[in-house]
């Protein structure tokens, strides 16, 4: 019952939002609730899972592998508590700067179901379903995207929609020959019969199908381009939901089918993801120096970043995906609170142009020092929660003698602080370009708050992570260790 | 808009024939070809073939009840079938029925209600989005 509550609990929120849909004020309130609701479950569940191992749920009673069937092992639940705690953030964010427009149009339950799919395709255990949970995602991810109907959100809308939705004809495709090939869509049967085929080289070509349809959704090389055109679009609240967990499914996607399923040629499938994770580390944040425009810059970061997770993924050793774990992490915390910041920046002064930003040190130090926290830590500097994500997954590359990635991801490192200094100087540090204009100020001590808080606690997160690195640490090893050894999973989920 | 008098005057008969065909392929869905989806379709038809006679705001005020909030209904009905299960001891979404057969219905169980969630919610999309159209028309 519990493991589906991560599901069940943002439907029926959603619900309950729309059955009183002229009353939107009511629905930033059940937004909040439902947050707290969903934090409180997902830490029951992972506290469950800790204790009694892989968990599951046989929808309908139907037993595995004909049943469509919910399963928790330690990745996914790591990942339904990250999902909660952005959800709360945000909610409060939201609380603050919404505007009534998109509230009257369905946003808090358009974000409610968003939040639903997102815990679906963390939970389930079968494969066309995780391709329905991502439709769901989709749908309502593209709604909120377009909410307000500017031109630029338009653009970036059409960008988003039309690639994800060929990742999604992609991911059809490769359900459909995989349950050619093997008669069967449950992850745990697929992983105990694809070893068994005639011909394992088809298996290898159905992975590759799954790498591009999962490449896309997250945003790897060369499959990104969607991703920093529609990114700073929409409202904060909704991109940094966006921005912190949407790609960080598509990495989940990669990390369990290449761990579970497509294990039958590691030499030649990991070792794509490996130069795919080099390229995009690189590309990203080559992309990220040319932008003069706040969210563009953190846009192209989150593929950047994206490559270090797949580099965890493709060195495929215990600690290399432990370090993956934790990169994700630290990354969905990092990521939306940058962009909670950009947000705020923009309520002070209606831009997201760094030309036209600066001075904000003087007037605001507090802000100033809560965009330092995360962006040092998305750069990697000790003891935030970044550096030792980093020093995971090269560790990992070091002990695999992988040194061209590994040259690779200290160079970006080098970058990526080198972009967060151009953030800080254009925005905080410089001089004012535009003396005359004067700065929006934010009197309303509600809204204030509201907005400041999600980012504190964000920050702290990611200050606790640092500080406090082995119990985080111990976690993702022993999710890696679950990943790597898929006949726990395979044991619970089809028994003996 | 102008409509035309027989339209008009079929339509008055048309529409309790289409409510009616929706509910029989409702009820025969278990089985056989229809169940819930289709059968809120055929019912949106209905009531859009009644906007066409008559105005979308004579539709609207025909319809009673505003579409999304039979959509959110159906989701809530369809969420509760699904939670009913649970009561007993059993998996979510699991299908409880009666023991006996009822005249005309047949077998009547949970399964049943998911699909009257199903009804009401393609009934309120499809409406819904036909009258949004329509409005955009103006």
């Amino acid at each position: 019952m519990l493991i589906a509550l991560p599901i069940i609990s943002p439907f029926f929120f959603g619900i309950l939002m729309m059955l009183f849909w002229k009353n939107f004020k009511a629905h930033s309130y059940l937004n909040l609730f439902s947050s707290v609701v969903s934090v409180i479950i997902s830490v029951l569940l992972i506290d469950r899972v800790i204790e009694q191992g892989i968990i599951t749920l046989q929808i309908g009673g139907w037993k595995a592998p004909f049943g469509i069937v919910i399963v928790a092992d330690l990745f996914s639940s790591i990942m339904v508590v990250i999902t909660a705690v952005i959800g709360f953030a945000t909610a409060l964010y939201s609380m603050a700067t919404m505007d009534h427009d998109r509230e009257k149009f369905g946003y808090y339950p358009l974000l409610q179901i968003l939040l639903m799919g997102i815990n679906g395709a963390f939970l389930t255990g079968d494969i066309f379903n995780l391709y329905v949970w991502f439709e769901v995602m989709l749908i309502s991810s593209f709604v909120l995207l377009a909410l307000g109907g500017k031109r630029e959100q338009l653009e970036g809308a059409i960008k988003y929609v039309t690639l994800n939705l060929l990742s999604s004809a992609l991911f059809l495709a490769g359900v459909g020959i995989l349950y050619g090939l093997a008669g069967t869509l449950n992850m745990a049967d697929l992983a105990v019969k694809l070893p068994n085929l005639e011909d394992p080289e088809m298996t290898t070509v159905v992975s590759i199908l799954f790498l591009i349809a999962f490449g896309i959704k997250s945003a790897v090389f060369p499959l990104f381009f969607w991703l920093p055109a529609s990114y700073h679009t929409p409202p904060a609240a909704v991109s940094a939901v966006f921005a912190g967990l949407l790609t960080k499914v598509g990495v989940y996607a990669l990390i369990r089918v290449f761990t579970l399923i497509f294990v039958n040629d590691i030499s030649f499938t990991h070792t794509i993801i490996l130069v795919i994770a080099a390229l995009t580390i690189l590309t990203g944040v080559l992309g990220a120096a040319a932008q003069m425009n706040f969210r563009r810059i953190l846009s192209f970061h989150i593929i950047s970043q994206i490559g270090y997770m797949i580099m965890g993924l493709g060195l495929f050793s215990s600690l290399a995906i432990a370090g993956g774990i934790l990169y994700i992490i630290h990354h969905i915390i990092v990521k939306t609170n940058l962009f909670l910041v950009s947000g705020f920046v923009n309520e002070l002064r209606s831009t997201y142009d760094l030309k036209k930003l600066g001075g904000l040190y003087k007037l605001y130090p507090l802000v100033g020092l809560l965009f330092l926290i995360p962006a040092l830590s998305l750069s990697g500097i000790p003891p935030l929660s970044g550096f030792w994500a980093k020093y995971s997954v090269i560790k990992a590359g070091i002990e695999l003698d992988e040194f061209y990635i590994v040259a690779v991801a200290l160079f970006v490192g080098l970058l990526t602080l080198f972009s967060m200094t151009k953030i800080w100087h254009e925005v905080f540090w410089k001089k004012n370009p535009e003396e005359e204009k004067t700065f929006n100020t934010i009197n309303n001590t509600k809204q204030k708050v509201l907005s400041f808080l999600p980012i504190i606690l964000l920050a702290l997160i990611t200050i606790i992570i640092g500080l406090n690195v082995e119990p985080f640490f111990n976690i993702a090893q022993k999710a890696a260790d679950q990943l790597l050894n898929p006949e726990i999973y395979i044991k619970a989920v089809l028994g003996n | 808009m102008k409509t035309s008098v027989i339209l008009s005057t079929a339509v008055k008969y048309l529409i309790p024939l289409l409510l009616i065909f929706s509910f029989f392929l409702f009820l025969r869905g278990h089985n056989e070809p229809g169940g819930g989806f289709v059968g809120g379709l055929v019912a949106a038809s209905a009531f859009a073939l009644f906007a066409i006679a008559n105005g979308f705001d004579e539709a609207k005020k025909f319809m009673k009840i505003e579409p999304i909030m039979l959509i959110a209904l159906g989701l809530l009905i369809a969420l509760l079938s699904g939670l009913v299960p649970m009561f007993f001891g059993l998996d979510f979404l699991t299908g409880i029925w009666f023991e006996k057969n009822f005249p005309i219905i047949g077998k009547l169980g949970t399964p049943l209600v998911f699909d009257i969630g199903v009804y009401l919610v393609v009934l309120g999309i499809s409406t819904k989005i036909i009258f949004s159209l329509a409005e955009e028309e103006k």
